[in-house]
């Protein structure tokens, strides 16, 4: 009987190596076959921290700061890590109610467990100390500090542009960009967004099961360093900025100052406008609705997106290749029955002593000389027809600027409109159009679509005497000194440089005894040009430009006033002070800055 | 006397001894690791617990010294004292014990907190030895299985009664040792049956269970010949199966309570909640996998030190050595307990006196129980029951327990020769 049972000790061997075996296969399975449980312990350990770097801060052409970050915290939350917690809690500390919670919660696990996703965005800095103290009672939870675009002063928020947190859509495309980060949407923050944005760095740190930081991962051996947005340097100025948007109170329309040697954008004014900082942060979305339905446009760039009937304006553009072309000389005089008739077409003109020569049609602005001039720049007899004279003119039209949007640096410029021959051959048929049938070309209405600060840049080319620098609002990016190059480039316009002369003293005249005397200022010798963009939904539109001095300029200008009649009345004097604000830095003539500031023209 | 003792440290098992001081100082490595913290690095701060179980450990040893020089009749002729004195223990923590974690199971001793059913293990050990090596004993008998049942049943109810389940159950393993002793392997097979029963009564509908148990039935019927007495006990022995996995399903339905039913859900898969009673397996499994062949080292474990894993110098102590030393650590340590537990059954076979011969194989059992519930445990292969890994938990009366019950059966091996 001993004898069989003492057999019995294989039996129990074998079950204690039978246990072991299991063991062993299963510990097989655990460690090696099964690779889930290794990134389960690096989810349960490893935290991967954005460290966002921030972003470049934007000065003006004085090195005044424009804008710069505040310090924001977003409260994020790992949800596979969040439990055991007091809800209520976390809901009073951060002021929703529990539904809001579970609905957020909700979400948030729908899109992923295991990656952290914002929970709520920018917490106050009074809010986020009371949180920080109380955040280990919450575990999966933990916070990210961020950013938010300030602007020192309420001005040139179109320029400015604003910052918003990137769409699905450009997730997708571009991998730098991850849900919840912020990218520049408009003006200088889109178009600069690479340099101002820096590079995203990564620190992995370890936590224990509290959520507690334990130290960098493998001494920060896979960390990498956030590097900060690059400074950028804006041409503007912002005292003549700032001034410029009071002087345009109450009214419709935008003013755009170059400094005509560089190209560099003194003043883009867009009025009405909005206060930058309404678009920053939690606020954004509900005060872009408010701006977005608002009557006046507030939104709206009108200085770049606006197109416009040039008017008189377009005369100089006349005069200059009626010059080059040799169809017109100092000497040409054209008589004005109150205009220009041919057949049944007449284009009228206002009352003033006749004939008149070039420099004097400049100053008075006379209809009659300008249709004489266009018809014959059309008729020029070195060219076979009319649609060919057309051509030409066009040709040299659009080397001004005019017809296509500047390869500049502020994102959405509109081209304007200077129709092809294709364009009249389609509404009137083939060699069916001449020079009567766009006789009111000549006087810049009609077809003819211009931007604001294309006619800035007309002025800016005049000052130049036949060159322009493509006009940009960016002087610098990184260091203050270093211009950027492909804005050095100057182009040339093909028409000879004592035409410009010619047309830089018609326009002198225009101040001094021509359309826009009235205001003159002996202290500087303005050059400008007054306009009216004919308006067929109400009051014409006023348009000035100008430049000064008139030798060896420092401002160009183009104004325009919505709804304000004739160019004279309101574009030409706020033009005039904005030239002395920036050339004189004060203001002689209070009474016409108080005219001009306290004028509205909203309801006309 | 000199010449005795001498005799003693010649004819100890040294490999045992061996295999415990191996385990032994591994465990404490890895309650070091486990618990480690930069304020107090010295695996001799006291204020820690690995200063705390080195104390034990040298305490152990002091023990097992003590018990290497008693004299080996004193065990035997004690058996029954010692029982009885564990009894009283096991009585009196029941109205003057604390409570730790759920269990009134621990007496105060100023400073060290001693877990009486601990101990009971080598009182009924030596118990049981005692009884069934009597002259006249033989398992066979009906009488003999009672009392020897007794023997063990009424420490397991006083342990029971501290609301200490874990512990309790350990005295299963006492049936290895019965079996050894004579009981029918069909004890060992129709176990095995009641657990797989129950195992599927819970994870399978009962009706689909129990059609296919009428299914069997019908086979078996189908081979055997058609006499009343077989049809009857056929009969009998379906409604017997069939009445069980039915009491099972409604045991567990209308009995237990919702964390025990948690518990059990989760352990045969049929849950999986990783908030509730899953998060520490899973915790666990998370930590052992991520050591993947050779584990993160020394000290290097994110997982237990971080605490991920709760009870990590105690019940989980396996983790440390899952995710620290790897699936080779791991192997090595399963490795070192079997070698242990055979060498203890060889040690016992080769025993002259049958109470010897029982009592090394209820170390062993006692031992493998542990560790199969323990590493089960934390592998997920066992419920979570709360009972330590022999020599690497942390404890001081789980160790010296353990060291004792150990030693004595050393003692006796050394004295295996003189003894006729
Ligand atoms: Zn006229």
């Amino acid at each position: 009987m001993q004898k069989a049972l003492n057999k019995r000790k294989y039996v129990i061997s074998m079950i204690f190596i039978i246990a072991g075996v299991i063991f062993v296969l299963r510990l097989f399975w655990l460690q090696i076959v099964d690779r889930s449980y290794y990134f389960s312990a690096n989810n349960n350990v490893l935290r991967h921290i954005t460290q966002y770097p921030a972003r470049g801060l934007i000065y003006d052409r004085g090195g005044e700061l424009l804008v710069y970050n505040e310090a924001t915290y977003d409260l994020m939350v790992i949800p596979r890590q969040a439990r055991n917690f007091d809800t209520l809690e976390l809901c009073g500390l951060i002021g929703i109610d529990y539904e809001t919670f579970r609905e957020r919660m909700k979400k948030i696990r729908e899109y992923s467990l295991y990656r952290p996703s914002v929970f709520e965005k920018q917490i106050s800095k009074e809010a986020y100390g009371f949180l920080e103290e109380k955040l280990y009672k919450f575990p999966g939870f933990y916070v990210q500090p961020r950013t938010l675009r300030k602007y020192v002063r309420p001005i040139a928020a179109h320029t400015m542009g604003y910052v918003g947190e990137v769409s699905p859509r450009i997730c997708e495309v571009n991998p730098y960009y991850k849900p919840g980060d912020y990218i520049g949407i408009s003006g200088i923050e889109k178009s600069y967004e690479e340099a101002l944005r820096g590079i995203k760095g990564s620190r992995i740190i370890m936590v224990d099961v509290f959520n507690r930081d334990q130290g960098s991962f493998q001494d920060g051996k896979y960390d990498t360093i956030a590097v900060m947005g690059k400074n950028l340097y804006a041409s503007l100025d912002m005292k003549l900025q700032e001034y410029g948007e009071l002087l345009m109170t109450n009214k419709r329309g935008s003013v755009v100052a170059i400094e005509p040697e560089s190209g560099e954008i003194l003043a883009l004014v867009t009025s009405p406008g909005y206060d930058p900082n309404l678009l920053v942060g939690r606020v954004r979305s509900y005060n872009y609705n408010i701006l977005a339905k608002d009557s006046l446009k507030p939104l709206f760039n009108r200085a770049l997106q606006a197109q416009y009937p040039p008017g008189s304006t377009f005369k100089l553009v006349h005069a200059l290749i009626g010059l080059e072309e040799g169809v017109l000389n100092l000497q040409t005089r054209y008589g004005c029955a109150m205009g220009y008739s041919s057949g049944p077409i007449h284009v009228g003109c206002h009352a003033h002593a006749g004939p008149l020569d070039l420099i004097q049609s400049i100053a008075q602005s006379c209809n009659a000389y300008y249709c004489n001039v266009f018809r014959t720049i059309l008729d020029n007899r070195s060219l076979p027809n009319q649609a060919a004279g057309y051509a030409k003119w066009r040709e040299m039209t659009c080397s001004l600027g005019f017809g296509s949007a500047f390869d500049s640096d502020i994102p959405n410029l509109v081209s304007g409109f200077i129709p092809k021959n294709e364009y009249f051959d389609n509404i009137y048929g083939k060699n069916r159009w001449r020079f009567l049938t766009i006789v009111s070309l000549s006087i810049g209405q009609g077809e003819i679509l211009t931007t604001p600060l294309q006619l800035a840049n007309l002025a800016a080319t005049i000052a130049n005497r036949g060159y322009y620098c493509t006009p940009h609002i960016i002087r610098a990016v990184g260091k203050q000194d270093d211009r950027q190059e492909k804005f050095q480039q100057k182009h040339s316009i093909p028409i000879s440089r004592r035409h410009f002369e010619t047309v830089v003293e018609g326009m002198y005249q225009v101040v001094e005894a021509g359309t826009a005397h009235y205001y003159k200022m002996d202290s500087i010798p303005i050059c400008g040009k007054t306009g009216t963009a004919q308006n067929p939904h109400g009051k014409d539109h006023s348009i000035f430009i100008a430049f000064a001095p008139k030798d060896n300029p420092k401002i160009a200008i183009s104004v325009i006033v919505e709804n304000a009649g004739f160019g004279a009345t309101w574009a030409a004097p706020i033009a005039f002070l904005m030239i002395e604000k920036y050339l004189m830095k004060e203001i002689k003539r209070k009474d016409v800055e108080t005219r001009m500031i306290e004028g509205n023209l909203l309801s006309n | 006397m000199v010449r005795e003792e001498r005799n003693i440290f010649k004819n100890i098992d040294w490999i045992t001894v061996g295999i415990y001081l191996l385990l032994v100082l591994f465990g404490w490595m890895n309650i070091y690791a486990a618990v480690f913290n930069e304020q107090h690095d010295s695996i001799f701060d006291l204020s820690q617990r690995y200063g705390k179980q080195m104390i034990w450990i040298l305490v152990s040893i002091l023990l097992a010294l003590i018990i290497l020089m008693t004299e080996p009749k004193v065990f035997n002729a004690f058996a029954f004292f010692i029982y009885g004195l564990s009894i009283l223990s096991l009585f009196l923590v029941l109205f003057i014990g604390k409570e730790v974690s759920g269990s009134k199971s621990w007496i105060d001793l100023g400073g060290f907190d001693l877990q009486p059913s601990e101990f009971a293990k080598i009182a009924v050990n030596l118990a049981i030895a005692r009884h069934l090596s009597s002259l006249n004993i033989r398992m066979e008998d009906l009488r003999t299985r009672i009392t020897t049942f007794f023997l063990i049943g009424l420490p397991v109810i006083l342990i029971l009664l501290q609301d200490d389940t874990g512990s309790a159950l350990v005295f299963t393993a006492f049936i290895i040792v019965l079996y050894r002793e004579g009981l029918s392997g069909n004890v060992l097979i129709i176990g095995g049956l009641v657990i797989i029963l129950f195992i599927l009564a819970l994870m399978v509908d009962k009706w689909i269970i129990i059609a296919f148990l009428a299914l069997i039935a019908l086979i078996w019927f189908s081979q055997i010949r058609k006499n009343r007495r077989d049809i009857v006990s056929l009969l009998g022995l379906f409604l017997l199966v069939a009445g069980f996995v039915y009491s099972v399903d409604f045991a567990f339905h209308h009995v237990l309570d919702v964390h025990h039913k948690e518990r059990i859900n989760v352990l045969i898969g049929k849950e999986v909640d990783l908030k509730g009673a899953g998060y520490n397996v899973n915790q666990s499994k998370i930590a052992i996998g991520s050591g993947r062949i050779i584990g993160k080292g020394f000290l290097q474990g994110t997982q237990t030190k971080y605490n991920f894993v709760p009870e990590q110098s105690t019940d989980f102590i396996f983790c440390t050595i899952g995710e620290e030393w790897g699936f080779i650590g791991s192997v090595l340590t399963i490795a070192l307990f079997i070698i242990l537990f055979i060498r203890i059954l060889n040690i016992a076979e080769r025993q002259r006196s049958a109470f010897s011969r029982i009592y090394g194989y209820g170390v062993a059992s006692v031992f493998f129980f542990h560790f199969l519930v323990n590493i089960g445990m934390t592998i997920g292969l066992a419920p979570v029951i709360g009972i330590p890994l022999p020599f690497i938990s942390y404890g001081g009366s789980s160790l010296f327990a353990f060291t004792i019950m150990l030693f004595i059966f050393i003692r006796m091996d050394a004295n295996r020769l003189q003894l006729l």
